[in-house]
């Protein structure tokens, strides 16, 4: 079978990550693995005929076997309320990749790289994280339920920072605005490491001139932006 | 084809103009692989280059003083979504190319950022194609690819290359940024080509 090809994925686990977002853990027969930040399609058909497609990251690492995706629901959205409130275990859907071959991170790759995700942006930098990139990560969030995997990367000692944009949590003491050129500068000021940014456009949009003001090269900065 | 459970239409769609796989976007997002880049409008200027009978170059007031055009046409990015009559002002690609005699089949939009992507040249003559630099009656932005971007509206959006600053014409097809990474020549989304072996 070849990445295009559209197989069926049946849910094999899910698992709530906040009140918005979940994990659907998928089995796919013939599944050949992925690269850390890549990308599945899935195509999602009604009684009548109607068809969906949208794209998902990856939140799993290659060595986990079964691909996971996170999904983080959309106001008025069509899928990602599937995904998040009527999925359950059994359940199938198509799937086909996985695709991408830009925002990705390879063991080959032993330098230490920079990280900054807001919202649903962070699940593609978890597979890098779960894959072992040596990672800084910086994550933006509106209030602490918008957090995916907060538990999980203070398990693994991931070196993380956080900003709250919105709601801070009680006694929450560190920083509480948008990322801006200054935090960007506290929290590592060294330039020359690749730098992953991903999350709403905007926020990419701001990051990533913000980052080449303070003297990284455009070419190690690697964006994707969601909608 | 296997149905899922629960899963039901919830956003109408104009459905004759939405190709497979597409859905309906009222806003406007961006994909882009890196920053965006910010060229100052005095050292921009735009050329046609390569396989071809004359190399033209043109700056900023140059080509502003091309004649232009304005149109509404749909677009569609491989992400999924689609923005119905958008519109757009732009020089055709066969005004640049007025007068000029092409010797190969192919081109490589080379862009600000060092993005590239590559195109049949029959996809981007015959009024099929412009580089944009007004969007929705204003400046383009520089996120939506401003200050002039390639606007290949019948292709997947990816092949109107943000930033763009030269048209290199080719004899042979030499793949750009997306494609060497796994992305379709072409980009039919009628045919829905979004990756190579579609």
């Amino acid at each position: 079978m070849r990445p295009t090809d559209w197989r069926k994925a049946t849910v094999e686990r899910i698992r709530p990550e906040t009140p918005r977002a979940a994990t659907l853990t998928l089995n796919v027969p013939g599944w050949s693995g992925h690269r850390a930040g890549q990308h599945v399609d899935v195509r999602l058909t009604a009684d009548d005929g109607y068809q969906a497609q949208r794209r998902y990251s990856i939140a799993s690492a290659p060595a986990d076997g079964a691909p996971q995706i996170t999904v983080v629901e959309v106001d008025g959205g069509e899928v990602s309320p599937w995904m998040v409130s009527v999925a359950r275990e059994e359940d199938t859907f198509e799937v086909r990749g996985p695709f991408g071959g830009w925002f990705v991170w390879d063991p080959a790759h032993t330098e230490p790289v920079l990280m900054i995700g807001g919202g649903s942006g962070l699940v593609p930098l978890m597979s890098m994280v779960r894959a072992g990139a040596p990672a800084r990560l910086l994550v933006s969030a509106r209030d602490r339920d918008d957090v995916l995997y907060l538990d999980e990367l203070e398990k693994r000692g991931v070196d993380l920072a956080l900003t709250y944009t919105r709601r801070m949590p009680l006694g929450w003491t560190g920083w509480n605005r948008r990322v801006d050129r200054e935090m960007l500068w506290k929290w590592q000021p060294r330039v020359g490491p690749r730098v992953y940014v991903c999350g709403p456009t905007a926020f990419v949009e701001s990051v990533a001139d913000d980052l080449v003001f303070l003297g990284h090269d455009p070419a190690n900065i690697r964006t994707e932006r969601f909608g | 084809m296997s149905t899922t459970r629960g899963f039901f239409r919830r956003r109408s769609g104009d459905d004759e103009r939405l190709p497979p796989g597409q859905y309906l976007e009222r806003g406007f997002p961006v994909l882009s692989a890196g920053p965006t880049p910010h060229t100052p409008l005095d050292q921009w200027d735009l050329s046609i280059t390569g396989a071809i009978s004359e190399e033209r170059t043109w700056t900023w007031e140059q080509f502003l003083a091309l004649p232009s055009e304005d149109f509404t046409v749909d677009i569609h990015c491989v992400t999924t979504w689609t923005k119905l009559d958008t519109e757009w002002t732009g020089v055709s690609i066969d005004t640049l190319l007025d007068g000029v005699e092409l010797e190969g089949g192919y081109l490589t939009a080379l862009c600000d950022g060092g993005y590239t992507t590559n195109l049949p040249v029959e996809d981007v003559t015959g009024g099929k194609a412009w580089v944009a630099y007004r969007y929705d009656g204003d400046e383009l932005e520089p996120e939506h690819g401003g200050p002039a971007r390639l606007l290949v509206p019948h292709l997947y959006f990816w092949k109107s290359a943000k930033w763009v600053r030269r048209l290199i014409f080719r004899e042979d097809d030499e793949q750009g940024f997306w494609e060497q990474l796994g992305y379709h020549d072409r980009g039919d989304p009628w045919l829905e080509q979004r990756y190579q072996g579609d």
